[in-house]
């Protein structure tokens, strides 16, 4: 639509036509008294310089913003361009300058890769180079690829959508709603409008990842350490727009982490992995070991790594029973769970 | 010279993103430089000092700080110039929500905090919306969701603007945003002229000229009133 077209239609008329208008229209103050049937040029025209002060309201600072609001939207919506079957790093330097081990490392949705490596030694800049979409122009001169080509300069510069989504240890919920209220809003920011089903099979995923059950009314700031790191995976998993998922470790208590990495890799993401401890970091397909600011090698999971993992998991199963035990008031005995 | 104006509202993390992508450009052997613009207080000037970034500082007092602000910010830049800054940061605190002391043509940063509630975004104005970057603060203590819907809203408000996540105490983010704060093919030579992007909210009523007694009698100019039957 040309300016002119634009100044013809009415809110109203406009929201029908792009619902993600909804959230533009919200946040203009200036029109909150007037009729949203009427054009935008007819809304023009009412609008004295007293009024436009007070809300500090210029017309074509709107209409820039609103042509911008629209042909971003349509960018997204519907655009094969970001779906990401493939994310792909080629090789830059570490801290020294040397060249990284690797040729190129792939990623593929449904896939897990752990990183590993001393605090400091460059993951969250591994990290910040994949967010920002790499081009050689980090001081890792490493270069990102999405389906294996130069990726849409929208990525890196859009304010709507981020290519990594983050769940760490100190994350916390700060708004006060009720969890029902707090998926709808976030749904609504996705512009997912019938979020209903979608709210459900959070919450059930999210139930089913921590060890005791929560319901929708509850609200957000109450739930337990455990049912909020659920479901911020769930929420992730289902609804979070991003395609890459970080994750800074997940504690070992009240969550099931197996069943949590398989819902994210349910979902097609791409899983990456911050972690050190081995139940963790075996579960992945391959991990990234880092040393002095650059990527010093790529490990497959070995055969034999994954028969440990299967030990690791039944000690683990041990340990969680014991919990739910004690939680239940009962006295351990040595043989309980062999 | 680069000058780039960057405000948001008070412990919004403006100083720590600053010093954050300051550290980058340095790195780059880029001279920067900072100016700070507050109300009544601050000690930023001294993190600024640490940093080894030089610094002047202006208080504006019984002032409205905004309108301080355009008053000094031509010296400032001058200041600048002198001592052969690549980067002059001004940096000022949005105190009322509705100012916007953002310069035609030079670079506007608002930076804004996950912490300050899901409204926040649609209530600030012009500081927001006419910024050319957003830097969104505080991702790493709120959830994924929380981001996403702070994010979405800030967009709503300002569909233009790159909007990107920096943590000042980390540095993630950082060393991106400083690549879009200095560009060598930008040459300042003087502000005088330059137009700010929005007009400040006029007023000159009794109050401004240091009336303190309340009461109809003692309101003089630029009153306003409330309705207070059909609000």
């Amino acid at each position: 639509m040309t300016q002119r077209e634009i100044l013809q239609q009415s809110p109203q008329a406009l929201i029908e036509k792009y619902p993600f208008l909804s959230a533009f229209f919200e946040g203009q103050h200036w029109m909150s008294k007037l009729n949203p049937e009427q054009s935008l040029a007819d809304l023009f025209a009412l609008i004295d310089d007293e009024h436009a002060e007070d809300h500090a309201f210029d017309v074509q600072d709107f209409i820039n913003q609103l042509m911008d609001f629209i042909a971003e939207m349509k960018v997204f919506i519907g655009n094969e361009t970001f779906q990401v079957h493939q994310l792909s790093i080629l090789p830059g330097t570490n801290k020294s300058g040397e060249p990284e081990g690797f040729e190129k490392l792939v990623f593929e949705p449904r896939t897990i890769t752990s990183i590993v490596g001393p605090t400091g030694s460059g993951k969250s800049r591994l990290l910040a180079d994949i967010e920002w979409v790499a081009q050689g122009d980090t001081p890792t001169q490493r270069r990102i690829l999405i389906n294996e080509e130069l990726p849409d300069n929208a990525w890196r510069f859009s304010g709507n959508r981020k290519l990594v989504a983050q769940l760490s240890q100190n994350m916390n919920f700060v708004m006060d709603l009720t969890v029902r209220e707090f998926l709808e809003l976030h749904a609504k920011s996705r512009m997912v409008t019938d979020s209903g089903d979608l709210i459900k099979r959070i919450i059930s995923a999210a139930n089913e990842l921590a060890g005791e059950k929560f319901s929708p009314d509850t609200a957000i700031t109450a739930l337990s350490g455990g049912q909020s790191r659920a479901l911020m995976i769930a929420d992730t998993a289902l609804l979070s727009q991003s395609p890459v998922v970080l994750i800074d470790e997940i504690e070992n208590a009240g969550i099931d982490r197996k069943k949590a990495l398989e819902i994210l890799t349910g979902e097609d993401k791409i899983v990456l992995m911050a972690t050190h401890d081995p139940l963790l970091a075996l579960m992945a397909d391959q991990r990234i070991v880092i040393k002095n600011g650059g990527i010093h090698r790529v490990i497959k999971t070995s055969a034999e790594e994954r028969t440990l993992l299967s030990e690791l998991e039944q000690a683990d199963l041990k340990q969680q029973q014991m919990r739910t035990a004690l939680r239940s008031g009962a006295v351990l005995q040595r043989d309980m769970y062999l | 010279m680069n000058l780039v104006t960057i405000s948001g509202p008070p412990s919004s993390g403006k100083t720590a993103v600053i010093l954050k992508a300051a550290e980058n450009l340095k790195k780059r052997g880029l001279k920067v430089g900072a100016v700070k613009f507050d109300c009544l207080h601050t000690d930023d000037d001294l993190a600024y000092e640490k940093a080894g970034i030089p610094v002047k500082k202006g208080l504006s007092g019984s002032l409205c700080p905004d309108h301080y602000f355009v008053s000094n910010i031509e010296a400032v830049a001058a200041w600048g110039m002198e001592e052969g800054f690549d980067l002059l940061v001004s940096e000022s605190a949005g105190l009322c929500n509705r100012c916007s002391p953002y310069i035609k043509e030079i670079k506007a940063v608002c930076v804004i905090d996950n912490l300050s509630g899901i409204n926040t975004p649609r209530k600030i104005g012009p500081m927001l919306r006419m910024a050319d970057i957003v830097v969104i603060t505080k991702g790493d203590i709120v959830s994924q969701a929380e981001r996403e819907v702070f994010a979405a809203g800030v967009y709503a408000v300002n569909p233009g603007a790159v909007i990107m996540h920096v943590n000042g105490l980390t540095g993630q983010g950082a060393y991106e945003l400083s690549t879009l704060l200095f560009d060598e093919r930008t040459k300042l030579d003087t502000l005088k002229g330059k137009k700010l992007r929005f007009s400040m909210p006029s007023a000159l009523c009794s109050y401004c000229l240091g009336e303190t007694r309340i009461g109809e009698s003692y309101q003089m100019g630029n009153v306003r009133k409330m309705d207070i039957k059909n609000n």
